[in-house]
């Protein structure tokens, strides 16, 4: 129904639009909580769970039962659900989506046989064409010879109505667990010395690192919880320069951080938790040998800077591909990229160092679209001894850059008869100068 | 007194003496200190750190640098002195580390000038401090006034290196023509001003 219709039968609807993200987000969360009924519970469709309760129910009674104390339990959440339960995964499936309850075993035909015919997980277009046909009810299909069924309607419907007879196995296909880098520690009596928790830490890390070796996995965010007997809760994070599961080198990082901390009456709780993790596979150890050892330490060196600076502050320079000098070049955290080698140099010669336009004053002698003879720039004076150039570089039309606004520039290396060796430009698409006007002229760079 | 580290001797390193004693930390200064450091950036390998205030306008070009040396520099931008030179001492105590470059902004006093040398020590990493004139330390092993000079020929980059302060050797100057794109360089005029006696007792 679209929403003007509704809007329509019931002008007070109150709407809100679908946050598809955190619905599934709250559906895999239920199937966690669902694991108390069964090993295998898998997600069904957008908005329904599957549970293989085989062998299940005479723990909590019997199927009636169980499922009395599911619908127990998600009430007193707060949670309005149907539930089926059915020798079949299709059976169950039809079922709980019309009316619900639970099948005997035996009984699957003579259960889904009043259940219209969409409710066997075919297409909208098979379902309206067999109600066409006339056949709008599971046990009218029931008896009908399969073969001419599957040539009228395809093979789909056959296979879904087998499976929900229980002639055509299905089983429940439960997603892997997602691994969880977390472990915890209770202490009996409140500690409050560094040294104590620094060791209540290398026990909590062994641990951690162990199950990141085990999943293949190396840390990138790890986060200490401290819990305090007067139940404050005091946080240590530490970044890592790279995917790292080693508890000697993360235990280094989090002696700053734990130095901070307020231990107040005393500490009784660690919780430490791999918030950001990424695949890290097994790795040689042993002949890779100095390379590798010197790797490790510049990745600490990183980690110990970035987590006090801040990760985005330790740069690395990437060749871009633009010949605006400001942006030859990308910033990247060092962190979260690889170094790149440069390009071979082409074309006229750069500056070694690039700083924002800085206009000089007091241009003498300049011929009209040449370097002045003199100038002054942070208050010096220089004399032009040779100019290179021009070399005219455009900016980029669909990259609208505020500070080429003024158009082409012309730029020119200019030796000084005071020694530096400077990049000068000037931009001759602004008007006023060719018109008698003096040029601006701006110093970019120096050489070697 | 400490021990020395063991490092070969400033003039038996290499026989121009350009190069700088290894683990130690060296100041440069004048109006061509960054191209003296990128300079000494090719002749070390390694990772090379570059330690910048963040409002220092000037970046390296990574188009302009020399050869190899894009690749392995990380820039730094620190927030305050002091953090500037808690990166300085971090990164020389790195063993992984081949050249450190810092650019205070502040005179380099004797405490920190003493504790970078340290670090350099404990780490057996070069450092480099870019600074304005008169801006050291006296715990620096070697100062450089490092200066452009104008060329006579227009293929030719004159540079002008001057030993001003050496703790372990004599003073010395070097006129030298360096296109700052690889390592190397050629020797303008070998004859510098020599302070007698030439070679002081070790």
């Amino acid at each position: 129904m679209a929403l003007a219709d509704a809007r329509a039968i019931c002008p007070d609807l109150a709407t809100r639009p679908a946050d598809l993200a955190r619905e599934a987000a709250a559906l895999s969360g239920l199937r966690r909580w669902a694991g108390r009924y069964a090993p295998l519970v898998a997600r069904d469709g957008a908005d329904g769970l599957i549970a293989d309760i085989t062998g299940v129910p005479h723990l909590f009674g019997g199927e009636v039962t169980l499922r009395a104390d599911l619908h127990d339990r998600l009430e007193r959440t707060g949670l309005a659900a149907q539930s089926a339960i059915a020798g079949t995964r299709g059976a169950a499936h039809a079922l709980a989506r019309h009316g619900g309850g639970v099948l005997p075993e035996g009984a699957l035909a003579e259960g889904l046989g009043p259940l219209p015919v969409s409710a066997l997980r075919i297409d909208h277009d098979t379902a309206a064409t067999l109600s066409r046909v006339g056949l709008t009810r599971i046990a009218d299909l029931v008896h009908l010879p399969r073969a001419p069924l599957a040539k009228r309607f395809g093979p789909a419907l056959v296979m879904r109505l087998d499976q929900a007879l229980g002639t055509r196995p299905e089983p429940v296909d439960a997603e892997r667990e997602a691994p969880h880098f977390g472990v915890r520690m209770t202490l009996p009596e409140p500690i409050g010395l560094q040294e104590d928790v620094m060791a209540g830490l290398a026990r909590l890390l062994e641990r951690l690192c162990a199950q990141l070796t085990h999943h293949q996995h190396g840390a990138r965010r790890v986060l200490l919880e401290l819990r305090r007997v007067d139940r404050e809760t005091a946080h240590v994070r530490v970044g890592l320069a790279r995917p790292m599961r080693d508890p000697a080198r993360i235990a280094a990082l989090f002696e700053k951080g734990v130095a901070e901390v307020e231990a107040g009456f005393g500490i009784d709780a660690l919780r430490l938790c791999a918030e950001v993790t990424e695949k890290l596979p097994p790795e040689q150890l042993g002949p890779g040998g100095p390379k590798l050892r010197s790797e490790d330490a510049l990745a600490d060196l990183v980690s110990r800077l970035g987590n006090r600076l801040g990760f985005d502050t330790v740069q690395r320079l990437l060749p871009a591909d633009s010949t605006i000098p400001e942006r030859s070049f990308l910033i990247a955290p060092a962190a979260y990229s690889a170094a790149e080698e440069a390009p071979p140099r082409r074309g006229p010669p750069r500056p070694q160092i690039l700083f924002p336009p800085e206009l000089v004053s007091g241009a003498r002698g300049a011929q009209p679209g040449h370097p002045p003879a003199q100038f002054r720039w942070r208050n010096m004076r220089f004399s032009t001894l040779r100019a290179t150039g021009p070399e005219r570089i455009a900016p980029e039309w669909w990259f609208d850059d505020p500070a080429w606004r003024a158009g082409i520039r012309d730029y020119w290396r200019i030796e000084t008869r005071e020694g530096p060796r400077l990049w000068l430009f000037h931009t001759p698409q602004v008007a006023g100068w060719d018109a008698g006007g003096a040029q601006d002229w701006f110093v970019q760079g120096e050489f070697a | 007194m400490r021990p020395l580290p063991a490092s070969p001797p400033l003039a038996e390193a290499d026989p121009l003496s350009l190069s700088l004693c290894p683990a130690r930390v060296h100041e440069a200064e004048g109006r061509a200190r960054r191209g003296f450091a990128l300079f000494q950036a090719t002749r070390h390998d390694g990772p090379l750190v570059w330690i910048l205030p963040r409002h220092a306008p000037q970046t390296p070009l990574l188009r302009g640098l020399p050869e190899g040396v894009g690749a392995r520099l990380y820039l730094v931008r620190t927030q305050s002195e002091t953090d500037l030179l808690w990166t300085a001492e971090e990164a020389l105590r790195c063993p992984a580390v081949g050249l450190v470059v810092a650019e205070p902004g502040d005179p380099l006093s004797l405490t920190a000038g003493r504790r970078l040398q340290l670090a350099a020590e404990a780490g057996k990493t070069t450092g480099l401090m870019l600074l304005q004139s008169g801006q050291g330390s006296n715990a620096a092993e070697t100062r450089w006034a490092c200066e452009q000079l104008p060329s006579p020929a227009p293929d030719s980059t004159l540079q002008q290196w001057e030993l001003i302060k050496n703790k372990k050797g004599t003073l010395k100057l070097w006129t030298v023509d360096w296109h700052g794109e690889t390592s190397a360089f050629h020797m303008v005029s070998a004859a510098g001003e020599r302070h007698e006696p030439a070679e002081t007792p070790r």
